[in-house]
């Protein structure tokens, strides 16, 4: 297991770095002196002159790359240049709003996914079996930008049933958070639960047709418990460990989502700092967004290595 | 000499593996009304100027947000400007989009997958990392990057996308390319002394074309949302030049009162979507032998 992880390590490190590069790298993209941009429309001379020793603009590349990274490594990913405020406690005001959304998304989309994936998997070849793969190819085509609109068409306009935007927190009004964040939820769940419904489908065929199910049928078990007990548990392995790698997925979805219902999160602090040309919230946000992909990804690692016995012993 | 008996079937011609797989394709209903659906959307974009009954761009001010009517068949915008025109010439940026952006990660991507796939050592590794790095980054918050740092524009929009959706061909090319290079007809090419590129273009790159192939066909419908996202963002086509996703980011101001507006224009990405996924599903399907 130790040495399972010091090699997991050893590959994120370089990764970590490269990403670092990366978005460091996306600075250069823009056109022009990027003093002179980052400066705004005014562009006061005194803050082009702020400007460029703040980002040490006269230094060569390696030497501004060098300062960024020091910076970022002891918790400065710079400042918002139309809020004013550190582009950390930007994102971590916002990032408690889309991991609500994305949790909720997620429980969403693990229900819907692995019973449709059960279903389609037992009933194969049926029209269950049909339906579940027709909601899924609509779910992986379906842009969520316009199911949301429609959604909010449906019950916000015409049935009136739910908000059609805005937040409320859990802790100020539960029931009211609750209600306005259910569809965004839907909305953002609905394409990983078509991606998990193709996976659960999969795992369960093969897992169906493994020896110890056979087993467990032949001592005369209820086919419910040989589905849910002896298939769906062996079946799941991969698919929690699949969970996190659909975070990406998640992240980009909330930036539209948010978009839609008007969500202050963490999509929406990403969009508006674009259209303000605030360059260090697109990259504070893109660095921690990969940073914690990159996280979730060995702690799936480490998840699937440690319920596996194969990969143990 | 034994006479071949009346009635007896002649043998089969042999068919190339090509040919074998556009039978199994033909076969796949889904796959063919994915293409019916692609054929349709295409011949839409082209000829969009003869098919739009009225000038996509033309406002007016008497016609402001009208439901739809035997004058505008799928009613009017916030500046009266005809829906179905707009969403006919939309299919020019999507598709453009699509395809565009597919190519220039193809372009990018097989050649560095190659290099990596094929060299090994140093270069597999730095190429595996950077590669890795750029996975780590969601596609869509990538693009939303390079977009923003490129600035808003449809040309910009499909560079954003094309580089974001590069890993994966990068990915899949290094991995179809190192089981392919110690298959006996490599292994053969080499021993008669053909240079690397040679190798790699002449021998490697045909056998490994399907599984690209069936990624490209995919990754256009990812591409389309992704283009439509950018334009619903504003990075990418620009008013008043039409485009479904900018359409859509009008229409969600009006969705009370105009709800057409956002109707049609999601419902074009929907199927143009749709229509990829089921072709690229289809192509895996007889393209892929382990699928069947």
């Amino acid at each position: 297991m130790f040495s399972y992880l010091v090699q997991r390590l050893g590959t994120i490190i370089p990764t970590l770095f490269f990403v670092s590069i990366l978005i460091f790298s996306l600075q250069q993209l823009l056109p022009g002196d990027a003093a002179l941009i980052l400066a705004g429309e005014d562009r006061d001379p005194n803050v082009v002159a702020y400007l460029r020793a703040k980002f040490h603009l006269d230094e060569p590349l390696p030497v501004r790359y060098l300062y960024w990274i020091g910076g970022v490594l002891q918790g400065d990913l710079g400042d918002s240049l139309r809020i004013q405020q550190p582009v950390l406690d930007l994102i971590l005001q916002k990032l408690p709003v889309t991991v609500q959304l994305a949790s909720m998304a997620m429980v969403i989309a693990l229900v819907i996914g692995i019973s449709a994936g059960i279903v389609s998997a037992v009933l194969k070849d049926s029209v269950w079996d049909y339906a579940a793969n027709v909601v899924a190819l609509w779910g992986l085509s379906t842009p969520n930008f316009w199911l949301g609109i429609m959604l909010i068409l449906l019950f916000s306009v015409s049935l009136g049933w739910l908000p059609a935007s805005g937040y409320v927190s859990p802790f100020e009004d539960l029931k009211a958070s609750l209600a306005s964040m259910i569809m965004p939820a839907f909305v953002l769940g609905n394409a990983i639960a078509a991606v998990l419904m193709r996976h659960t489908r999969s795992a369960m065929l093969q897992v169906l047709n493994a020896d110890y199910v056979r087993t467990a049928r032949a001592k005369g078990l209820v086919e419910r418990i040989v589905v849910l007990k002896h298939a769906l548990r062996n079946a799941l392995i991969p698919i929690i460990t699949l969970g996190a790698l659909e975070f990406g997925t998640l992240l980009s979805g909330a930036v539209l989502t948010e978009q839609v219902f008007t969500i202050p999160g963490f999509g929406k602090l990403i969009v508006d700092a674009v259209f303000n040309r605030d360059y260090a919230v697109v990259q504070g946000v893109v660095l921690v967004t990969a940073t914690t992909y990159i996280t979730l990804n060995l702690l799936a690692d480490l998840a699937y290595f440690l319920v596996n016995p194969r990969l143990r012993g | 000499m034994t006479a071949i008996p009346a009635g007896t079937p002649l043998p089969a011609k042999e068919l190339s593996p090509g040919q074998r797989a556009l039978r199994r394709l033909i076969r796949r209903k889904g796959a063919m009304v994915g293409l019916a659906m692609v054929i349709f959307f295409v011949v839409m974009a082209v000829f969009a100027p003869w098919l739009s009954p009225h000038d996509p761009l033309a406002t007016s001010w008497s016609a402001i947000r009208k439901p739809p009517s035997d004058l505008y068949l799928l009613g009017t915008d916030e500046l009266g400007r005809d829906v179905l025109s707009r969403v006919i010439w939309g299919a020019r940026a999507s598709l453009l989009a699509g395809v565009v952006s597919v190519c220039i990660s193809l372009a990018i991507g097989v050649p560095i997958g190659m290099a990596a796939g094929y060299l090994g050592k140093w270069v597999d590794a730095l190429i595996s990392r950077i590669t890795d790095a750029m996975l780590a980054c969601p596609f869509l918050i990538l693009a939303i990057a390079f977009a923003a740092f490129l600035g808003p524009s449809l040309t910009n929009a499909m560079i954003a996308i094309g580089i974001s959706a590069t890993p994966i061909f990068i990915r899949l090319t290094r991995a179809q390319v190192l089981s392919v290079k110690v298959e006996d007809y490599v292994e053969a090419a080499r021993a008669v002394g053909n240079p690397h590129l040679r190798i790699a273009f002449r021998h490697i790159l045909p056998n490994i074309f399907a599984p690209l192939l069936v990624q490209a066909t995919l990754a256009i419908a990812a591409a389309v949302i992704a283009e439509a996202s950018l334009s619903f963002l504003g990075l990418g086509q620009q008013p008043p030049a039409p485009s479904w996703g900018s359409m859509l980011n009008t229409a969600k101001n009006y969705v009370d009162h105009a709800p057409w507006m956002a109707i049609w224009p999601g419902l074009s990405i929907f199927l143009l979507v749709l229509s990829f996924n089921l072709l690229g599903d289809g192509l895996r399907d007889a393209l892929d032998p382990r699928h069947r």
